[in-house]
């Protein structure tokens, strides 16, 4: 197992074999957390600090329970309120982080590159969970690991990402991974809400639903975001759903035992029809939040581990 | 009081022309130059040793901090970068706070810049009250005080009635205009140019299109009004074929580009290298080749440094929140010779871009190796190659973007008037 990272910023700098080696160990602890005894002692005597500088329920609920499964004590930071509006800098933030020697260090952030800024400045393991636009590492692995269970293998798969990518951390991450893992990767939506010079990231790209759907194994819905919805990049909620929004007349054009996936939370009757979400033969939904808090366990174990053999190395040089 | 300079390279901008000679200078002014027999009679001789003698860079757009951000950069330290640098003129840009668009903050500034500066310093002035686009400062008062031209820097003057006015108002003056070319909404809030790489680190970014847009109204208002006017920074490809139409047609219409955007690309920003901020920010390798061959063939007229002292506090911060702009006075010329050691300019059209053109268009003597021309000059040995560390530039701010970097070609004196103010 050669998983030598020091953090966890992105999927660019990660190999095909760091992610096989992160996606089989988040398996074993899919096992762990459906078990009686849900708990391990793999983070025990570590500080892990969940650091929001946006607000997430989801994302932060589920890497305090990761830590806590692997007996890690876990303390969460909301940064919203506090600090940053008082005008101190991230870099000051980092340097008093650093007197409170945090073992593990999980970051959202509103700006791009600004955890990598962070981990500049840190001298502890930092966890991405959400830079700006840029990218959002855990997600695209929790998806990976939903799609490998689903469909038995994590390649050659035809797979589509829908909607709002422009703005998607989550897209940028699977995009990255997806590729790096060879499948097909198609991108669908208003090419309002498509970054420039996407086709150069070896995806194929379509403003058609019925076409970019045609055969494909997997479809990823994204969140809309409300205050993109009037105007601005689309006409109106309606018109989107009409052109956009999944029902079940536009999967039926995907493959029979296609799946059907989204980071949540939902916006029901804008990018996806209630029913094909709550559709348990095709909606892997609830999974995905399952496969998450795995996906951390696994991540943060691993960042763990190599944190670990770097001291003992440095000690036996020393 | 005769000075002689022997034995050097000259770099002549006007003749375009580059080989060895002599060079007199009789009380701070340029006497007469020549390849052989150098006159006899001179009070001091200096061997030049072979080394390049050109005319001091003339730098249109030089931030200093004074008023308001001196802890950022002085007169006093800026003009010590200068020197070093090989710069005998900075124009002086006015985005200061509060921004120079007054007679009297213009005053400040002059005497500011005659206390502490032993080059030339010729400050511009706000075309607008605040640089805010809505009333055009006392042009004809701030001419009278010294104003060598009118600007509203990066603020670009969204209003094109405000624009249109100041700059027929600015035409009856015969005063000089320089614009951002910049499409103000299309470029609100962007970090990058837009791109694959600005896809990849998901910053937000303006097309290249947005500075087209821009230099296309402000050539439409020069047709209107006749007003002179100098583009600050022209950096795409897809605003040249405007530009040379512009000149074509007769338009009084010059143009300068950044050493930035001659030497770095969008790549360079890497990681969210916040030093590699700039605006309008950093472009492709397409768009780079394509300014450094307008610069070349005289299309862009000059070459300026921007210089933007930042400090550590505004540009450490997530890229979209950093500071933009880098300091530029000491590394102007080395970088620049990049560009000739790769093949790309010849000294002449180096210092044609450098001196004699920005000269020109602020309606100076200076910028030329010819008789009657001031002896502001720069000795440097194009050569010599260093490794550059920001901490021991001269200026207050450190925000290079070539720390770390090679350079090849060094400033071993420079001369204001006659008189040796570096080296």
């Amino acid at each position: 197992m050669g998983f030598a990272h020091r953090h966890l910023l992105g999927i660019e700098q990660l190999s095909q074999s760091d992610i096989t080696t992160l996606l089989d160990l988040a398996d074993a602890y899919v096992a762990l957390n459906r078990s009686a005894n849900k708990h391990s002692e793999a983070l025990a005597g570590l500080t892990q600090i969940n650091m929001f500088f946006e607000n997430s329920t989801r994302t932060q609920a589920s890497f305090e329970l990761a830590g806590k499964r692997l007996g890690a004590d876990v303390m969460n930071m909301a940064m919203g309120a506090s600090s940053i509006k008082k005008g101190e800098t991230l870099v000051d933030t980092a340097l008093s982080l650093n007197a409170m020697h945090p073992d593990l260090l999980v970051v959202r952030h509103p700006h791009s590159g600004a955890v990598d800024l962070l981990a500049q400045k840190v001298n502890c393991a930092v966890l991405n969970a959400g830079d700006g636009r840029h990218e959002h590492p855990t997600q695209a692995l929790l998806d990976a690991l939903t799609i490998r269970r689903a469909k038995g293998r994590l390649h050659r798969l035809s797979i589509a990402i829908c909607g709002d990518i422009a703005h998607s951390r989550v897209a940028r991450s699977n995009i990255m991974l997806l590729g790096k893992m060879e499948n097909r990767v198609r991108l669908i939506g208003p090419p309002t809400l498509m970054p420039s010079q996407i086709s150069e990231f070896g995806v194929e790209v379509f403003d058609d639903m019925r076409e970019g759907l045609a055969d494909v194994d997997v479809v990823m819905m994204l969140r809309l975001q409300k205050e993109r919805m009037d105007g601005g990049f689309i006409p109106s909620e309606r018109e989107y759903y009409h052109r956009f929004g999944l029902t079940a007349e536009k999967l039926a054009h995907a493959k029979p035992d296609a799946i059907v996936m989204h980071p949540g939370p939902m916006n029901r009757g804008v990018e996806i029809d209630g029913d094909i979400a709550d559709d348990v033969t095709r909606s892997v939904i609830q999974e995905q939040v399952e496969m998450g808090v795995a996906v951390r366990m696994a991540a943060m174990d691993l960042l763990a581990r190599a944190q670990r053999s770097r001291t003992a190395a440095d000690e036996s040089y020393a | 009081m005769k000075t002689l300079f022997t034995n050097a390279q000259l770099i002549d901008p006007e003749t375009q022309s580059e080989h060895n000679g002599w060079l007199l200078v009789e009380n701070g002014t340029i006497l007469a130059k020549g390849r052989e027999a150098a006159p006899q009679g001179a009070d001091e001789q200096r061997d030049c040793q072979g080394f390049c003698l050109a005319p001091g860079i003339v730098d249109i757009g030089v931030k200093i901090g004074e008023p308001g951000e001196r802890h950022k950069e002085s007169y006093a330290s800026a003009a010590r970068a200068a020197a070093a640098g090989g710069v005998t003129t900075m124009a002086i840009r006015p985005d200061t706070s509060p921004a120079i668009d007054t007679p009297e903050a213009l005053e400040f500034v002059k005497r500011r810049a005659n206390e502490d500066s032993a080059v030339n310093v010729l400050p511009l002035a706000a075309l607008t009250k605040g640089r805010e686009g809505r009333e055009m400062t006392e042009i004809g008062f701030l001419l009278d005080a010294g104003a060598v031209g009118f600007s509203d820097c990066d603020a670009v003057v969204t209003n094109t009635k405000v624009f249109q006015r100041a700059l027929t108002y600015a035409r009856s003056l015969g005063a000089l205009v320089i614009g951002h070319p910049q499409e103000p909404i299309l470029s609100q809030g962007a970090a990058v140019t837009s791109g694959k790489f600005a896809t990849l680190r998901g910053l937000p970014a303006v097309s290249p299109m947005a500075e087209r847009m821009g230099l296309d109204r402000d050539i439409a208002l020069l047709e209107m009004t006749g007003a002179r006017y100098h583009a600050d920074q022209i950096t795409t490809a897809r605003a040249l074929p405007a530009l040379t139409r512009a000149k074509r047609n007769g338009l009084d219409i010059t143009a300068g580009t950044s050493i930035h955007h001659l030497t770095l690309n969008e790549l360079d920003v890497a990681d969210y290298r916040s030093f590699f901020k700039l605006k309008p920010p950093l472009r492709s390798e397409d768009d780079r080749l394509a300014t450094l061959e307008a610069v070349a063939s005289g299309l862009i007229d000059t070459i300026s440094s921007m210089h933007t002292p930042q400090d550590e506090e505004s540009k450490r911060l997530p890229f979209e929140e950093a500071a933009s702009g880098a300091v530029a006075l000491e590394t102007l010329l080395p970088a620049a010779m990049r560009l000739v050691h790769a093949g790309g300019l010849t000294l002449a059209q180096l210092f044609r871009a450098l001196a004699l053109n920005p000269a020109k268009r602020l309606g100076l003597p200076a910028g030329r190796l010819s008789k009657g021309a001031p002896a502001d000059l720069v000795l440097f040995d194009p050569n010599k190659p260093f490794v550059l560390d920001r901490a021991t530039l001269l200026s207050k701010s450190k925000n290079t973007p070539f720390d770390g970097q090679r350079l090849q070609g060094k400033v071993m004196a420079t001369y204001v008037a006659g008189k040796k103010v570096f080296g």
